[in-house]
């Protein structure tokens, strides 16, 4: 047994544990246990694990190594929140939540462990089906219709991917070499791998783990589910799976780096960047469902991550620090819009306004979450962004750098609009609106907790802001201080999906 | 052994048109079902005889593909107490032409494509192929949230005749997961159309349009 599985266990046995516990308010501690649990048993493992030896499922590449430690953070904070959200739950039973988040996070790490391509598909739809249930949290027929149409459109995109899968077994059987489906002896005969099949893999692995990432226009169900999303699944959906489907799209780019056919996936990759940039962007123009607008920002974010990939060196870089940063400012993002929509009963601007005067604290993060999306400095994104365009420009890419600048003003200014009509004005008043509003926006509607179009002030509590105020830190640090572990391990991890270590 | 297995994915290919030709649900799952079986069958006659754990591969796929998934599927069709697809988008008589249509063309394009000498005179890729779009059409031009589980299937089984080519590659593990995973997509899937049907009194996918810009 590979001393890394310990990684996936330990959420699974927590999971368990989850299982079994009988008492509604005890069970959702055991997210924040296992987080604590995770965090030294990561750093143990990133200190110890070299690389993966050719031939083994299960290893470490500096690419998961990076992500692992990332996904590990992220569900600390995500875990932190869970309680206080679920004590003001308790209606619900949380038994099927709690447990699927820890299974979703166990798949997630697991994923990122898995050097072969079968094991990545099988773990990446594992965690699609874990995340079903907790879309369903909320159980109505909103979140029904999320539900089924993240399931539908996920497995056959992924489905898509298994075939991509197996072309990339095809073109080593093909060339006559020794099939086998583990990263390292592909990228090891890359050269050898008949080409025709390389391509037509890597297109239906782009289109299937492109689905997964939400990359237009395979990102449909996006704006469904996170909009229907408890806040906490959302942030854990936008900054842990897209990020896990990314990584594996990095994976297979590098087997066609190796294959010397980079320039045919960096193409591709560009022309799915540079689309979803712009459907995020123009869909974000004049959204009032403020957390629909969250996961058309993610199209976009997904976006720059395969443009970045695409434009290489220092633009993969950037790429990868754009991870982290755009999972923590989606962290902050999500976490906080929960606490408004929470607060108004409402996700809609006709319904919300004037949020810093209402839960000032939420509609502080909101608006700096806002900032560091999308690109703000001194924020991490600003960084990573800044990095991905300088490489364009380095690269005499003129063209697609003025493209990138255009769609991100675009992005600042649609999104900016919708977060100040959130957080600024006055507080709606009943009577006054009386009469005001599409019923078909309240999302209230089967949900008896959820009162719109009543601001309920107050009740913010420190238990539901620090988790929030740890990400927007941890996204501030990326901008203001990389360390120099940090640097190193994107560096590696950069060096190492193109080849040259 | 080629004549075995063309003989079994001939009839694959006759069950894909019964899918595409029938209203009645029962008939559609019964058809993905014989599917599963027949691959099921197709798999033990490969690679049946390389060992105990290829056998039970091969058995298992026969039960959950031919067994426990169709039951899932008429388990949930009992409970909602509808018979047949109404009004498709595309009509049975359309849908059969495409189905034609997209085996004919699997056929001529698996000829192009540069195979493997050993899979060029078996029908496997282009019944893989055919079987896709098969499950491909089911799932775009259908009403019923069932039928597209069902296409979802029909796809996932397109898929697995590709994979047939691929055994060496593809660890024991792993194709159980692959296995596993199909399984409990479906299961959930099922959970997700009973509720669907309960919330909006029917399993019309097209009816669940509250969310949308």
């Amino acid at each position: 047994m590979n001393a890394l599985l310990v990684a996936v266990a330990a959420p699974l046995a927590f999971a368990l544990v989850a299982f079994a516990t009988p008492s509604e308010r005890v069970r959702p501690w055991l997210l924040p246990a296992a987080a604590l649990c995770q965090l030294p048993l990561v750093g143990f493992l990133l200190a110890s694990a070299g690389t993966p030896a050719a031939g083994d499922w299960i290893g470490l590449d500096p690419l998961g190594a990076l992500l692992l430690g990332y996904l590990s953070v992220l569900f600390a904070c995500c875990a932190f929140y869970a309680p206080p959200y679920l004590r003001l739950r308790r209606e619900r039973p949380n038994r099927v939540f709690c447990t699927m988040l820890l299974v979703f996070f166990a798949m997630m790490n697991f994923f990122l462990v898995s050097q072969h391509v079968g094991l990545m598909w099988v773990t990446i739809e594992a965690m699609a089906l874990c995340a079903g249930p907790l879309l369903y949290f909320n159980r109505n027929r909103r979140s029904i219709e999320a539900t089924w149409k993240y399931l539908l459109i996920g497995s056959v995109g992924i489905a898509l991917a298994l075939l991509g899968s197996f072309f990339l077994g095809y073109s080593a059987l093909h060339a006559g070499l020794e099939s086998s489906l583990v990263l390292g002896d592909v990228t090891l005969h890359a050269a050898g791998l008949s080409k025709p099949w390389l391509h037509a893999a890597f297109v239906l692995l782009l289109i299937g783990y492109g689905t997964k990432m939400g990359l237009a226009p395979m990102h449909t169900w996006k704006p469904d589910a996170y909009g229907e999303a408890p806040g906490l699944v959302g942030a854990l959906l936008a900054g842990g799976a897209t990020s896990c489907a990314f990584v594996g799209v990095l994976r297979f780019y590098s087997v066609c780096v190796a294959a010397g056919d980079g320039a045919f996936a960096r193409e591709l990759m560009l022309g799915f960047g540079l689309l979803s940039m712009a459907v995020g962007g123009v869909f974000m123009v004049r959204q009032r469902d403020y957390k629909r607008m969250l996961a058309y920002s993610s199209v976009e974010h997904m976006g720059i991550l395969v443009l970045g990939a695409a434009i290489g060196g220092a633009g993969l870089f950037g790429a990868l620090l754009h991870v982290l940063g755009n999972g923590f400012a989606k962290g902050v993002l999500f976490l906080s819009a929960a606490n408004i929509h929470r607060a108004f009963g409402s996700k809609s601007t006709d319904d919300v306004r004037g949020a810093l005067r209402v839960v000032p604290a939420s509609a502080t993060l909101f608006l700096l979450g806002f900032l560091a999306a999308t690109g703000a400095p001194p924020f991490g994104p600003f960084l990573s962004e800044f990095t991905i365009l300088r490489a364009a420009v380095a690269d005499d890419r003129f063209g697609v750098a003025g493209a990138f600048l255009a769609l991100l003003l675009l992005v600042f200014i649609g999104m900016g609009a919708t977060v100040l009509a959130v957080v600024q004005g006055d507080p709606p008043d009943p009577e006054r609106d009386a009469g005001r509003g599409r019923p078909d926006l309240e999302p209230g509607r089967g949900r008896p907790d959820l009162a719109p179009g009543r601001a309920r002030p107050g009740g913010e509590r420190l238990q539901k802001l620090a988790p929030i105020a740890v990400l927007l830190v941890l996204v501030l640090l990326l901008g203001v201080w990389v360390p120099e572990p940090l640097a190193t391990a994107l560096w590696s991890a950069a060096r190492f999906v193109e080849g040259s270590p | 052994m080629p004549e075995l297995l063309n003989l079994l994915l001939v009839i694959v290919l006759l069950f894909n048109f019964l899918m595409l030709g029938t209203s009645r649900l029962r008939a559609v799952i019964d058809a993905a079902a014989a599917q599963g079986i027949l691959l099921g069958v197709a798999y033990l006659a490969m690679h049946g005889a390389s060992g105990f754990r290829a056998l039970a591969l091969g058995v298992a796929m026969i039960g959950i593909k031919g067994v426990l998934i169709p039951r899932i599927l008429r388990d949930a069709l009992r409970s909602q107490g509808i018979r047949r697809e109404v009004e498709p988008f595309v009509s049975f008589t359309t849908s059969l032409l495409l189905g034609a249509l997209a085996t004919g063309l699997s056929v001529v394009f698996a000829r192009t494509l540069p195979l493997a000498a050993e899979d060029a005179n078996v029908l496997l890729i282009p019944a893989s192929l055919a079987t896709q779009l098969t499950g491909f059409i089911v799932l775009t031009t259908r009403r019923k949230a069932l039928t597209q589980v069902v296409g979802y299937l029909t796809l996932e089984n397109g898929i697995f005749i590709f994979g047939l080519t691929l055994i060496e590659a593809m660890p024991f593990l792993v194709e159980a997961g692959v296995l596993l995973d199909v399984l409990v997509g479906v299961f959930v899937m099922g959970i997700v159309v009973d509720h669907i049907s309960r919330e909006f009194s029917s399993i019309d996918s097209d009816e669940l349009t509250e969310l949308r810009e």
